[in-house]
């Protein structure tokens, strides 16, 4: 073999710049994000052990023998109903759907607004909605404790409206305030995620060609009825990714249930948080973490679809 | 347009919105300034409490620890995002093209928790078969460009997807190679895109609790980690001084960004026009 043809070999075998730019990013996401979630799913089937790290190997190896041990009393443990992780799954999928929905419900009007605005004006108004959340996460779930305690300014508008004691009858506020209760975190998320829902929807409805409207008008359609025919059903893309993009992250959200939600907010971002640094319990918040995937895997394969057609679809 | 007949229930709408938005934010400001220790109570106009933050030694060297990795996240992310997005939108389908597509969006939706516990039990893994533990300042670093890099990818692949191939396509047909091509046609238009990114991957990293909480070491705290630990312990009025200086840097921020891009839209409507003009 000659050394042309062992230069040639290697040429082949080495990769071009295509690879280069390909390699780069795709490494780092295989290391650092793909191949974390393997680490989880090895872990949440080991055993708890006083050590450090506190679990013990999955692999045993005993001379020339290798002995797998999976342990599935993690996630016998999570789905004892008695443990109340079932209990944790099923409210923060209720307290994230809620939530969602409220976001929903005060984001699309915004959006169909700020669609219908002068190009100028349009921009500015964006920019007005996405400017809060550059601020800090916390510095705005902090606002809203001093606004929401006893002696802020809601509390007392609600003592002078003399609303409190009927709130208090129902169950919505605890004492003489909203922070600590629920309700709470559904502000809370709704007021944290709104840009999330905000910014797809507008995307979607400001692309809307407004001559079937006029179309449905000049057909004799009441505003409302063109709005349910047309612009609802066209906008549906939107509304699916603008609820993904809140519903998601609020399943497994932390901050904000902690800070406001007091302590019958049960979310399982919490109890993942608690079993990981207050019990120290690895394993069981790696199987806490797996369920939590397996849970979000369907709304994340939707949004992903989403988000790749959005990008593939502007290209043609 | 004329779909919009009835005015006022869309400023009641945009009114309503922006009120809920911005309240609560102006309501911090107001109180920063309150002599009183009471947030309800005022007892006066003071600016004490920016004394006292500015004095808190621990506060400051963890929005000192902060800036800094925000500042090498954006870095990282920009270029890695900018890789990504190439990849997205430019090259033609290969082997784990769709493991790609579904590795870069997945951070944008991925619970934190999961997340900070899936990258820490990596670096333990990791530090148990390199012998070293890289919990500090580096694996907040790693975490944060990982989850940023996906926003940075977002924002410049929908830029990308918008540019005119054609441009591209004549500078080949002249005689560039890809490289040229893309440092000399495609980044200048993506610049603003670019800039976007990194300021979105600073600001992402500034802001992130959850994942620092479980990488960071001793030593690394950062400014959200001691934010919420003294926000977990009651209110305190430092943290309103806190938010108010943050929110008039990311203002001011914002402002001139604003002000940066539309003297960069009239330029470049200005020379389109020029261009036009010496056609005809």
């Amino acid at each position: 073999m000659s050394a042309a043809t062992v230069f040639q070999a290697l040429r082949k075998l080495t990769p071009g710049p295509r690879w280069g730019v390909i390699g780069i990013p795709y490494l780092w996401m295989l290391v650092f994000f793909a191949i974390p979630f393997l680490i989880v799913l090895k872990i949440s089937f080991a055993r708890l052990a006083i050590a450090m790290p506190p679990y013990t190997p999955i692999l045993e190896v005993d001379g020339a023998e290798v002995a797998l041990k999976l342990n599935l009393s993690n996630f016998l443990q999570l789905g004892a109903l008695q443990n109340g992780y079932i209990a944790a799954y099923w409210s923060s999928l209720k307290i994230a759907a809620i939530a969602t929905f409220l976001t929903l419900l005060i984001g699309y009007p915004m959006a169909y607004v700020i669609a219908r605005l002068p190009v100028a004006s349009r921009n500015v108004a964006m920019m007005l909605v996405v400017l809060p959340s550059w601020t800090s996460f916390l510095i705005r779930v902090y606002a809203w404790i001093g606004i929401l305690k006893s002696s802020g300014p809601v509390g007392r508008l609600l003592e002078k409206l003399g609303v409190i004691d009927a709130l208090q009858a129902l169950g919505w506020i605890d004492g003489r305030q909203i922070l600590y209760t629920p309700m709470a975190a559904y502000i809370g998320i709704v007021y944290c995620y709104l840009p999330f829902m905000v910014l797809p929807l507008y995307t979607n409805l400001v692309k809307h060609d407004t001559r079937l409207l006029e179309a449905a008008y000049d057909l004799g359609a009441r505003p409302w009825r063109a709005f349910l025919r047309i612009t609802l059903p066209l906008s549906r893309a939107g509304i699916v990714a603008g609820c993904m993009l809140v519903m998601i992250p609020a399943v497994g959200e932390f901050v904000i249930p902690e800070l406001m939600g007091g302590p019958d907010t049960l979310m399982i971002g919490r109890v993942l948080w608690n079993e990981f640094f207050a019990n120290r319990d690895w394993p069981l918040a790696s199987a806490v973490a797996i369920a939590m995937l397996l849970l979000l895997m369907v709304p994340i394969v939707i949004f992903n679809r989403v988000q790749q057609r959005q990008i593939e679809g502007r290209l043609t | 347009m004329s779909v919009g007949r009835a005015r006022w229930p869309s400023w009641l709408v945009l009114g309503l919105g922006f009120g809920f938005l911005y309240l609560p934010v102006l309501l911090l400001v107001v109180w920063s300034f309150n002599s009183s220790r009471l947030a309800t109570v005022w007892a006066g106009f003071s600016v004490k409490w920016y004394g006292e933050l500015l004095r808190d030694r621990q506060m400051m060297d963890a929005a000192w620890v902060s800036l800094r990795i925000a500042f090498w996240t954006a870095n990282a992310s920009v270029v890695l995002g900018t890789l990504a997005a190439l990849v997205m939108t430019r090259m033609r389908r290969f082997h784990g093209k769709t493991l790609f597509g579904g590795l870069i969006t997945a951070p944008l939706v991925m619970p934190d928790v999961i997340i900070g516990l899936s990258m820490l039990l990596m670096f333990v893994s990791l530090g148990d078969m390199l012998h070293f533990q890289p919990k500090g300042m580096l694996s907040i670093w790693i975490a944060h460009t990982t989850f940023s890099l996906a926003f940075v990818s977002v924002v410049v692949s929908s830029r990308m997807a918008e540019l005119d191939k054609s441009l591209e396509e004549a500078a080949m047909d002249l005689g560039a190679n890809r490289i040229k091509v893309f440092f000399l046609i495609t980044l200048p238009i993506i610049a603003p895109a670019l800039v976007s990114g990194w300021l979105l991957a600073f600001t992402l990293s500034l802001d992130d609790v959850v994942i620092a909480s479980f990488v960071s070491g001793p030593g690394s705290t950062t400014l959200p980690m001691k934010v919420f630990s003294s926000v977990r312990l009651g209110l305190s009025p430092k943290i309103n001084a806190l938010a108010t200086l943050m929110i008039v840097a990311v203002s001011l921020c914002a402002f001139l960004g604003w002000w940066l891009m539309s003297r960069n839209e009239r330029r470049r409507r200005a020379d389109m026009q020029l261009a036009l003009h010496d056609q005809a």
